[in-house]
């Protein structure tokens, strides 16, 4: 295969990137427009707006750096992949989205508008009034992520509880109908069952059942399918997908797998150390990536279109401490292209540049290096 | 629901029925086993100076010479149905739960052990509220405010609680409160039913010597399954939801992290019930525990045999009441 012309399972996925390219966004644009007239100084474009934000953790050790300084933009009806190994930050940003380091030990500043609110500086009252509501979350551990002394339906019906005016008849009423709609057979009767009574799947159902409970504006999902049956995965993504062209959410879709997010990602974040790698649309992450750590990412994915390689190629290396990130660039001690930039690597932080419309690298390799290390790469695994 | 209860009963009868036939061969087969003739064992149911005649009338009148099975089966025959006993002239009727006869005290064993229970039930049970309130409110504010100096200096107390014993601070309160300041009276049982306020006012300062001990390890235990519980997912879910702290930790937290303090609580209990020992010695209180030092004291068998018997009952149902209750708490353990 020449070039990498499309990821895993191209055609499907390719489909859907078109599918979701023609969408229109003018609504959105007003409604941000409105927002920077009220503001004035602050421009937030997009229903997820996210500047500069930073999620520090103080330590015995040190200062954990668990978000450094992290911008990106999400639009009503698209999915962001966030890309990265374990410790990269990912989660964190995740759970910061949702407010939930707004208390504690952790420094957290910033800005994150949703819908041109920002929830660093909100307040932690408004803060809960929001998250399950307007923004909800698929955690990646359905078994542990439901309470077992509850039943299903009483942990779906349980938001919609707090954020409307409802009673619990009309509750549990909502609760069946959303079990229903995410597949779960009947739903009338399982509705009374506790979370073990479910199989590994219908939890993940159940779970998406729970943060789509408010129809929320913004879904995050955090790694949902890890633990689950490979043939599961696949319709618990299909589930996800259409329930967002139903809901026309946004949604932030947070794997290590890049499978995945071939699948359904419009744009992918790939992030390393708490910063952002690269940043592009699907098709640019998968056929012209600039940011070694990417190709890394990528020769590390096992590919079924490709005849058999003796090995699967791994970064050298672990992610580095978040204590102690690496001077320069955070990737530097693992890269195989480090010694080309005269030094600048270990010693300067690589800032974020264009290398084509809407595709953003972070590293001192000129563009047409990139270009030409990346064909030579795939020139290789061909 | 309803089986697992009725299975659970079963089971609690059964287990009461080793139990009678354990103890019951602590007493009777172990000294024959250590070599000791039956006539030896009826000698420590005569007086101080037994002469040969009235030995061997006990024998005779406790079937000592019959085989053990027999004697068993006499034992639990009394439990259940009542015995006959001749005590020199006449017959004495022990009603059921007949646990024996004294021959030392010349009296049935079972109406002195119900005469002593409502002492120990009221010590029990009104010091287990104390300390399961206050050790379990505690234990969660420690764990809440992780820390800070409330939980440091709880922690400390908790510390000293467990440490120092009841003869300790039991006698340093009764010193302060009855003879120093004559705040209260010296502890005297009266009957909650005779007078729920005299009832409350003697046994408030062992109430609190007994929860202290036990107060500080519920807050200890609380702490510790509070934290594992609040870093578990579905707390992080629950928060994710957009629920109120407060509905976070009652409804999500605390339900969890309480679940395994009702299996210690009905231990504890169950414990209890056989007779609070130290406590009661200390505030001269006749529960079951005074009854079961006078009976060891006394070298009296049936005492033992059946105070013995009794808090094993207890302890039996107090394991029942846990494994119905938990079945009600964690559906995951629902048959």
């Amino acid at each position: 295969m020449v070039g990498g012309e499309s990821p895993r399972q191209g055609d499907g996925a390719g489909g859907r990137f078109a599918r979701r390219r023609a969408r229109h966004r003018s609504s959105m644009e007003l409604e941000a427009h409105a927002t920077r007239e009220r503001t004035g100084e602050a421009e937030p474009s997009g229903m997820l707006d996210i500047r500069d934000l930073r999620i520090h953790f103080p330590t015995d050790d040190g200062l954990v750096k668990a978000v450094d300084g992290l911008s990106f933009t999400l639009d009503r009806g698209r999915t962001l992949g966030i890309v990265g190994e374990s410790g990269s930050g990912k989660s964190v940003t995740s759970l910061g989205i949702l407010g939930l380091y707004n208390t504690g030990n952790a420094q957290m500043s910033g800005k994150i508008y949703l819908d041109g609110e920002d929830i660093v500086a909100a307040s932690q009252a408004r803060v809960r009034e929001l998250r399950g509501n307007k923004m909800a979350m698929i955690f990646q551990d359905p078994l542990s992520s439901m309470h077992p002394y509850y039943t299903v339906g009483d942990q779906i019906a349980e938001a919609y509880l707090i954020h409307n005016k409802v009673g619990k008849k009309a509750a549990r009423a909502h609760a069946v109908d959303l079990l229903k709609r995410v597949g779960i057979p009947q739903a009338a009767s399982r509705v009374d069952d506790y979370p073990h009574q479910f199989s590994g799947g219908m939890r993940q159902r159940a779970m998406i059942a729970m943060a789509l409970s408010c129809d929320p504006e913004l879904l995050i999902a955090d790694e949902p399918t890890t633990a689950l049956d490979v043939t599961v995965q696949a319709q618990i993504l299909d589930l996800i997908l259409d329930l967002q062209q139903e809901y026309d959410s946004a949604v932030i879709m947070i794997t290590h797998d890049l499978g995945v997010v071939a699948e359904l990602a419009d744009d992918i974040l790939v992030m390393y150390a708490g910063r952002m790698a690269e940043y592009g649309s699907s098709e640019d992450i998968f056929t012209r990536p600039g940011h070694p750590y990417t190709w890394g990412l990528l020769g590390s994915m096992p590919r079924l279109d490709e005849v058999r390689q003796e090995r699967l190629l791994s970064i050298r290396g672990t992610p580095p401490s978040l204590i102690n990130v690496p001077a320069g660039c955070p990737f530097h001690p693992r890269c195989d292209y480090a010694a080309r930039t005269n030094g600048r690597s270990e010693n300067e932080v690589p800032g974020l540049r264009p290398v084509g419309p809407g595709h953003l690298v972070a590293c001192h390799l000129s563009t047409d290096e990139q270009r030409r290390i990346w064909a030579e790469r795939a020139k290789v695994a061909s | 629901m309803g089986t697992f209860i009725v299975r659970r009963l079963i089971a609690s009868v059964f287990l009461l029925i080793v139990v009678a036939a354990i103890t019951f061969a602590i007493f009777f087969l172990l000294p024959r086993l250590a070599g000791q003739t039956t006539y030896n064992l009826a000698t420590q149911y005569v007086g101080r100076n037994p002469t040969r005649s009235a030995v061997l009338q006990i024998e005779q009148q406790l079937g000592l010479n019959k085989p053990l099975y027999v004697q068993y089966g006499h034992f639990l025959k009394g439990i259940v149905a009542g015995e006959h006993y001749s005590a020199g002239p006449n017959t004495v009727y022990c009603p059921p739960p007949c646990f024996g006869y004294s021959f030392k005290s010349q009296l049935p064993v079972w109406p002195q052990m119900a005469s002593d229970i409502p002492v120990t039930l009221s010590l029990a049970i009104g010091a287990s509220v104390i300390w399961l309130v206050s050790g379990v409110s505690i234990g969660v504010l420690s764990a809440l405010k992780r820390g800070s100096v409330f939980d440091r200096a709880a922690m400390g107390v908790a510390l000293a609680g467990v440490s120092l014993p009841v003869f300790f601070t039991g006698l340093i309160l009764l010193e302060l409160f009855v003879y120093k300041w004559n705040l209260l009276p010296a502890p005297t049982f009266v009957p909650f039913t005779q007078n729920p306020w005299k009832w409350a006012e003697n046994l408030i300062l062992p109430w609190i010597t007994l929860a202290f001990l036990y107060a500080a390890l519920y807050a200890r235990l609380t702490r510790a399954g509070m934290l594992e519980t609040m870093n578990e997912d579905y707390i992080r879910t629950a928060r994710a939801k957009g629920l109120p702290e407060r509905t976070v930790i009652t409804k999500h937290g605390l339900r969890a992290a309480l679940t395994p303090l009702v299996t210690i609580f009905g231990m504890d209990l169950g414990l209890l019930l056989g007779g609070a020992i130290i406590t009661e010695f200390t505030f001269g209180l006749h529960g079951l525990g005074l009854f079961t030092i006078e009976a060891i004291q006394n070298q009296d068998l049936p005492e033992i045999l059946g105070v013995t018997l009794l808090a094993a009952f207890f302890i039996v149902i107090a394991n029942m009441v846990v494994d119905i209750l938990y079945a009600y708490i964690d559906p995951r353990v629902r048959p």
